[in-house]
């Protein structure tokens, strides 16, 4: 198992490469010279060659790349071309608020897609199973920073029941911090849900017409118990892997969802480095989801593994 | 394989057997049937819209500023007094054309490179999903930003960053479509007549890789209508005063206790449209699954 794990890993590292490499290209887009912005009005040709030097924009391509990744695998990101503060300060910054969101409305897209996805399979063709899908597709169909609009203009200014927008630290006020980041996060769970909802259900079925679901029916188990029991354990496996594989629609949901919410995240960030022209905050943030997204599907691998005898020992 | 002597006949009516059974199939769902009319319905809209508009969507008015809707402006007026009707049907141009272009572009590159890396294997493969696979751990959206804060904020770079965005789904759906298909006796027989092998990927594995394709099509033109709506509303799509869904979000945004109406209509308008490509591209998919049949 130790072995499957371990090649597993290894397998993870190019692609880690291969991310690094098409970050650090993204820079090559840029129209023009991002050295005539950097070096300001007068453009003295010393100062210009002087950058030029100190960015290693004299060298070719590939040792250009190499310097980059020599500072980026020692956590230096560069500095953010604004401010002047290193990136990975920026980002160890931005990241627990955002980390927050998403595990909020992770909690909250599995506790009303798994639901709701048995009980859409358990009824299947009845009218609560047609309400479900119908919910779960506009779920999907809906953009989720509209929903944010939406919902604020009807909880926060119409009800006056729950904050409109800000962050308060966890550690400052935990009720006053979940009450705020409740919305943003139910904003951000809810495509997450409807993907949870349909997979749960179309696994359900499958697992519900196996056959020792009917041995355990024809035994003469509740139906509670042959569905919560039996049935749910093996369908939950896909579902295992969907879960991390949808924390990088959360990172990028959290995008657009912190901007409606003005929540100084992770996605805040790099929106705002996007309008200041900030390129290595950018990177850095589109490095860094990369790296955890790999991670997590690592993750997902590894506990599948775990979990799944069968995958234990390969023939 | 037992009738040999009528395959060749059963060859010539096969085709259209097939297709009048998948329409059939289709037509039946009433959902997907649904989901059809409301593209075709915004495609109309889109393509009508001088028809059909009220107003000029650019005509600017001092005295209309942020009307609730009435007989004159029938969806309301945005803070620079412009009708919102009429902004919504230039928008659906925008937002469709969004949506067809980058799917356009992400068909065109990604599904000739996962023909080749399924079709050659080895090493040209190998490299092929290395990169697919480094591009899908970048969220769809925060790559499609990312291109599109480089390549500079427009509608046309816009369609651009999302249609390079959905690539590697693309590569990665074809590749594993035509491994599955290169191994079939007509492929064999292809190959035996000694057919070039660009031949043999264009005329026996593409149009066997083709329906599952068309049904991520589909349902990618409703991503990337969400992905371009999301670009504008952050500025980075199209750029004003030219109308789009997402940008007349991003400026209703600031408006919202005063003309709650300049939010609801556009995001009903992108939600509306969404849904309709995505229970068509459901349609499609259980009208094209050969397991129902």
């Amino acid at each position: 198992m130790l072995k499957i794990i371990a090649r597993r890993v290894l397998v993870a590292i190019p692609t880690l490469f291969l991310v690094s490499l098409i970050v650090f290209g993204l820079q090559k887009l840029l129209p023009g010279d991002p050295l005539l912005t950097m070096a300001g009005e007068e453009r003295n040709p010393e100062i210009i060659e002087f950058l030029r030097e100190k960015y290693h924009l004299n060298d070719p391509f590939y040792l250009q790349y190499l310097y980059w990744l020599r500072d980026v695998l020692t956590g230096d990101f560069g500095n953010s071309l604004r401010t002047g503060v290193p990136v990975s300060t920026l980002i160890a910054q931005k990241l627990p608020v955002t980390i927050q969101l998403a595990v909020m409305a992770m909690i909250l897209a599995l506790l009303i897609g798994i639901p709701t996805g048995i009980m859409s399979a358990v009824k299947k063709g009845k009218a609560a199973d047609y309400v479900a899908n119908a919910v779960a597709l506009s779920g999907v169909s809906i953009p989720n920073f509209w929903l944010g609009i939406i919902m604020i203009m009807i909880v926060s200014v119409q009800w006056r029941l729950l904050p409109a927008s800000g962050y308060v630290p966890l550690t400052e006020d935990p009720v006053q911090s979940i009450r705020t980041m409740l919305m943003p996060s139910f904003v951000l769970a809810t495509a997450l849900a409807a993907y949870l909802m349909r997979h749960t259900r179309s696994a359900m079925l499958g697992v519900l017409s196996s056959d020792y679901i009917r041995t355990a029916r024809a035994k003469g188990l509740l139906p509670r118990v042959v569905v919560l029991k039996h049935a749910l354990r093996n369908a939950l496996m896909p579902i295992i892997t969907l879960t991390t594989l949808l924390f990088g629609e959360l990172l990028a949901g959290a995008v657009l969802t912190e901007q409606v919410f003005t929540i100084p995240g992770f996605g805040k960030l790099m929106v705002d480095a996007v309008f200041t022209r900030d390129y290595a905050v950018v990177q850095g943030v589109v490095l860094c989801t990369a790296a955890g997204f790999i991670l997590m599907n690592l993750l997902a691998d590894i506990l599948y593994i775990l979990i799944n005898p069968r995958l234990r020992h390969p023939q | 394989m037992s009738a040999q002597v009528t395959t060749a006949s059963a060859e010539a009516i096969a085709p259209k057997r097939k297709l009048g059974r998948t329409m059939t199939k289709f037509l039946k769902n009433r959902s997907a049937v649904f989901g059809g009319c409301l593209v075709v319905l915004f495609i109309l809209l889109a393509v009508f819209a001088p028809l059909l508009a009220t107003h000029d969507p650019f005509q600017t008015s001092f005295t209309s500023i942020r009307k609730p809707p009435s007989t004159a402006f029938w969806l309301g007026t945005d803070e620079l007094g412009r009708d919102i009707y009429s902004r919504l049907l230039y928008g659906a141009r925008a937002s469709l054309m969004a949506g067809v272009v980058s799917v356009t572009i992400a068909v065109i590159v990604g599904v000739p490179l996962g023909l080749i890396a399924g079709f050659y294997g080895g090493w040209t493969d190998a490299v092929i999903s290395r990169v697919t696979e480094a591009l899908l751990a970048i969220p769809f959206l925060i790559l499609a930003i990312a291109l599109a804060a480089f390549l500079g904020p427009s509608l046309t770079n816009a369609m651009i960053a999302i249609g390079l965005s959905a690539v590697p789904i693309f590569i990665r759906l074809t590749r594993g479509q035509a491994l599955a298909v290169k191994t079939e006796d007509y492929v064999e027989g292809a190959r035996a007549i000694g057919l070039p092998n660009p031949l043999i990927m264009a005329r026996y594995i593409f149009p066997n890789v083709l329906p599952p394709i068309m049904v991520q099509a589909t349902i990618t033109v409703a991503t990337a209508i969400i992905a371009e709506a999301s670009l504008s509303f952050l500025g980075l799509g199209q750029q004003p005063p030219n109308p789009s869904w997402g940008s007349m979000l991003n400026t209703a945004k600031n408006f919202m206790t005063q003309a709650p109406w300049m939010s609801i209509f556009p995001g009903s308008a992108i939600f509306l449209v969404v849904l309709g490509f995505n229970l068509l591209g459901d349609g499609l998919r259980d009208a094209l699954d050969p397991r129902d049949n």
